[in-house]
């Protein structure tokens, strides 16, 4: 199955450069994303059909001279070909209809076949030089597109953040494998698997590769580009960068630790459960707190990972002590959430660029009432928040209940660290759900419901119909993915085998398709009968309730305790709305305070609300250093303005110190 | 468990879900009957939410005249999704047919799911007392929730399972004696469920103070036949809650799946007797307390989520706590 995935890639590539050929001739561009949906299909197919024990590979006379381009196709590679294919396709998808009203497509075109092939790559390389390669090519091609729009403000700026994390990313990746890779530079998959390194050589590729796949992925502190360049990319790349590229970066973090470094030590354990969790929380603190449409989602991405992350770091728990069963579990939910995060986010963010094509903006304060002018964004959303609020029937719900259930599995653990971190990150994952629902009922309720905030929000029309069917296959797979989870659990089952040596129980042989992590008096869980049943003890409610009661409706204005006030602005705000969580939460994350203003009465002056709130994380961390890079770059400024003398006296004195310091050498 | 199915099943199921939609106006009325006699008022008969019920059914709907076809929606998807969750509650017999269907957290998950659909209705129409309901109910909520998953936790560390009735058979056996961990998860679960169906010292059902609203701001805008199904799944759901911590802390006498038709009376005269003491525990509880301000709920809610989670800890880390 190697073959047709490579030729994939090489004709993502060809399409690239058709891109930049037809950049400018508008007929002949628009062929490029239904092309491009094409080729993500046809992924998506290898990735399914791949998934089986079988591996292959393959090699090209390519790349550097002694290695070679080495390719391989294993079930983890299968699986993330899967979430490449299907974002992919969807943004494609999306992307026709966006593609039309787009000022500047031809900054987009020729770089977001690029960007899939990048992607693609990276999970088919079986050698460090094609992985950083293809981990490059996704990053510069993104960046690419981040810069698409770069005269609207602040959009140049966050491309430049981004820039610096993806070069950190890609810095602290090169040198995890030339640790891995050793001395004799064995740069293959396969040599660096059959090596034997110390602990120590190990341990510090293990921080490295956390580093440097964590901060592609978006876990806390390394996640502030996230926030910054998935809002400023076009609506189709957001979709991509947040629903496909951050999981290319967990499919790094696994490939390094799961499979190249052999069994995780259960320190390494206890370091990722504490990322995940933390990064789950601030998450979705931040999302509470955000009123762009598209950052509010960019910030559910790093809460999501955080999710995905608990899940990895329980699998490496449960491994580094032998614990096959719980390992298996933890790993197919870490995945299982990867896939609906992508489903779920890519909806989503279709969805927050309808709302900014239809009405122009994506600030939420100033929208509201949308469910009227745009019914079909409105319901494909509706959708995507109860599956990302993880309510059942929905996907969402389905991958953290099997994160908890791998959690009850409780086994006897030496380790004091994980102890105490195992029932904590439940307690944070169930306090990130629960939050997540507040974010989601806020971001829905003030955006979609309600009346109109503003004249954007009154004249907002609908999408076209391509983003309409690409919103509305992926709201049908959060349902499909719910109701049907063994489809997916019996598809990484040989994910498993391969990683851990172990699969979860045949999902798809019970005879009502119920879910069942490990035996049937523990747990089990059936989407499709509590989707049924719901649908059935509604239609009898309605029903009895339309036969035999009333059924009469009549409009009347609001009744609003007997004061309706006809002013939107008298409506609870996305601020308003949030004051209670932020009065609760805020005040120790994020160190809020409201200051009020208010005249004594006969003054005249306005009254004023002001609220201030920190990024203790961007204040403590990135500043300084920001700081302390401009301020030595004013004081080596100095250097630009010497005379010839002194500079060759400098030439001279460097001279000097190397000479001595190669005697002292010696 | 799935192969186990029987015609017996399906009734006791069956009964269950009749019997729980049944007796849910009943216990509100009871506890308003309590909480009348305390007052030394002679209150509505405990009859009265039957004829509210019906009153509110006969009616015309008033509907805002920007309400939206969500706004419309929601009251039946909520009585559904509280439906559902009440019937996977063993409530006089475990063993249901369809218990396996979804655990415990899967309950906890369809009543979040009540909730998510009740606080975007409030926001449907616009007005401001329909958003400060909606945003002190997912403020509640996002304590709520997480301290419910944790005593769902402790539960199922306990009896090794996350299935309501193989717990409810778990502690009715006998054999989990007293443990620090249970009491710190029984206590956080009345917290829990005074604060999810708005009980004082939360929330006051019977408030007609606006600004203290929360529950009852929620659905100002809701008349008639919308505002009948929005009453009969609170009931509903207090029932819930009461049937959770009778089959959690106080299984005794209820049926296990196969027993005789007598051990299945005597489980039902059990349990009524439960509701009972449960009705009457619930009102001089709330007329011996006074409502707490907005702002000191999160603590309350705040104390249960840590009550819960140190149950946990101590389970994790001994297994005899």
């Amino acid at each position: 199955m190697i073959e047709p995935s490579a030729y994939c890639i090489a004709a993502l590539l060809v399409l690239a450069l058709l891109g930049v050929c037809t950049a400018r001739i508008a007929p002949l561009r628009s062929l490029i994303y239904p092309a491009c949906g094409l080729v993500c299909l046809t992924l998506l197919a290898i990735g399914v059909l791949s998934l089986g024990p079988e591996v292959t590979r393959l090699r090209l006379p390519l790349g550097l001279p002694w290695i070679g381009v080495n390719l391989r196709l294993d079930a983890l590679a299968g699986a993330f070909l899967v979430l490449i294919g299907l974002g992919g396709a969807g943004a494609s998808l999306y992307a026709i209809g966006y593609e039309r009203h787009e000022p500047e497509p031809g900054r987009i075109v020729p770089f977001f076949p690029a960007f899939i092939a990048g992607m693609t790559l990276v999970v088919l390389a079986d050698d460090a030089f094609v992985f950083l390669f293809a981990w490059e090519l996704m990053s510069l091609s993104s960046w690419a597109l981040v810069m698409a729009h770069h005269q609207e403000e602040g959009n140049a700026q966050a491309a430049y953040v981004y820039l610096i994390m993806a070069v950190f990313s890609g810095l602290t990746l090169l040198l995890a494998f030339g640790l891995l890779a050793g001395a004799a530079g064995g740069f293959t998959f396969d040599a660096i698997r059959a090596a034997r390194l110390p602990p120590e050589t190990v341990a510090i590729a293990f921080v490295l590769a956390t580093v440097g796949a964590g901060s592609k992925a978006g876990l806390v502190p390394l996640h502030v580009w996230l926030p910054l360049a998935h809002p400023a990319a076009p609506t189709p790349v957001s979709a991509l960068m947040s629903g496909v590229m951050t999981k290319v970066a967990v499919y790094g973090f696994i490939r390094v630790v799961f499979d190249l470094t052999g069994p995780p030590s259960w320190w390494s354990a206890t370091i990722v459960l504490l990322l995940g969790g933390v990064t789950a929380v601030i998450g979705v603190l931040h999302a509470l707190m955000e009123r762009d449409l598209k950052r509010l989602l960019a910030y559910s991405t790093v809460e999501n990972i955080g999710i995905v992350f608990i899940g990895l770091g329980l699998a490496m728990a449960f491994q580094s002590n032998g614990f096959t069963v719980g390992a298996v579990l933890a790993l197919t939910a870490a995945l299982f959430h990867a896939l609906n995060h992508t489903v779920f986010k890519s909806l989503l963010f279709f969805g927050a660029g309808a709302v900014l094509h239809g009405a122009g903006l994506r600030d939420m304060g100033r929208l509201g009432g949308l469910i009227q002018r745009m019914p079909w964004t409105h319901f494909a959303m509706l959708t995507g928040c109860v599956a990302i609020s993880a309510l059942p029937p929905l996907n969402g719900f389905v991958s953290e209940w099997m994160t908890f259930q791998a959690i009850l599995l409780r086994p006897e653990l030496p380790q004091w660290g994980l102890k105490l971190m195992i029932p904590v990150d439940g307690g944070l994952l169930a306090l990130t759900a629960a939050l997540a629902a507040a974010c989601f009922v806020r971001m829905h309720g003030i955006t979609f419901l309600g009346r109109p905030r503003g004249a954007a929000a009154q004249t907002a029309h609908e999408a076209d119909r391509w983003s309409i069917a690409a919103m509305l296959i992926f709201a049908a797979l959060c349902l499909v993915l719910g109701v049907l989870p063994g489809v997916v659990i019996d598809g990484l089952a040989s994910v498993t085998s391969g990683l851990l040596g172990g699969r979860m129980p045949v999902q798809l042989s019970d005879r009502w398709l119920s879910l069942i992590p490990v035996s049937a008096s523990r747990s089990s869980y059936n989407g499709l009968l509590v989707f049924l049943f719901i649908t059935a003890s509604t239609l009898i409610v309605v029903f009895l309730v339309h036969r035999f009661a009333s059924n009469t409706k009549r409009r009347s204005p609001a009744w609003d305790c007997g004061f309706p006030d006809p002013r939107p602005e008298t409506q609870y705000t996305a601020e308003s709305f949030e004051q209670p969580i932020r009065r609760v939460f805020g005040s120790l994350v994020f160190q809020t305070r409201e200051t009020v203003d208010m005249p004594a009465p006969g003054d005249i002056r306005v009254a004023s609300l002001r609220r201030f709130r920190r990024d203790l994380i961007w204040d403590g961390l990135y500043a300084p250093i920001a700081t302390a890079v401009g301020a030595t770059a004013d004081w080596m400024n100095v250097l630009q303005f010497l005379t010839i003398r002194r500079y060759l006296g400098f030439v001279f004195v460097a001279l000097v110190l190397l000479l001595l310091a190669l005697a002292l050498w010696q | 468990m799935t192969e186990s199915a029987s015609p017996s099943l399906l009734l006791v199921q069956l009964l269950q879900m009749t019997l729980v939609i049944g007796l849910a106006p009943l216990l509100t009325g009871l506890v308003r009957k309590v909480k009348a006699r305390i007052q030394r008022r002679r209150g509505p008969p405990l009859s009265q939410p039957y004829r509210d019920l019906r009153r509110l059914l006969l009616k015309d709907v008033v509907l805002a005249e920007n309400a939206s076809w969500l706004f419309r929606v929601v009251p039946y998807l909520m009585l559904s999704t509280t439906w559902v969750a009440a019937a996977l509650v063993p409530t006089f017999a475990t063993g249901l047919m369809f218990s396996w269907t979804g655990d415990l957290i899967a309950i906890s998950g369809l009543l979040g799911a009540a909730r998510f659909a009740q606080a975007l209705a409030g926001l449907d129409v616009g007005t401001s007392f329909g958003g400060i309901g909606s945003s002190r109910e997912v403020m509640f909520a996002s304590l709520a929730e997480p301290a419910m998953i944790m005593i769902i936790f402790c539960v199922a560390l306990i009896a090794g399972s996350t299935q309501l009735s193989t717990i409810a058979d778990h502690m009715a056996t006998g054999a989990v004696g007293l443990r620090v961990s249970l009491a710190l998860a029984m206590i956080a679960l009345i917290i829990v469920a005074l604060a999810e169906n708005a009980r004082i010292p939360v929330d006051n059902p019977a408030t007609h103070l606006e600004l203290t609203m929360v529950h009852e701001a929620m659905v100002l805008e809701y008349s008639g036949r919308h505002l009948a199904m929005i009453d009969l799944a609170a009931f509903l759901k207090l029932l819930l809650y009461v049937s959770l911590i009778g089959c959690l802390f106080f299984p005794f006498g209820i049926a296990q799946s196969g027993a005789g038709p007598e051990r299945y009376l005597l489980g039902l005269a059990l349990y009524l007797l439960k509701l009972l003491a449960g009705g009457i525990l619930l009102g001089v509880f709330e007329m011996s307390i006074a409502k707490m301000r907005v702002f000191r709920v999160p603590n309350f809610l705040g104390a249960a989520f840590m009550l819960g989670l140190l149950g946990v800890l101590l389970l994790f880390v001994s297994r005899g706590m």
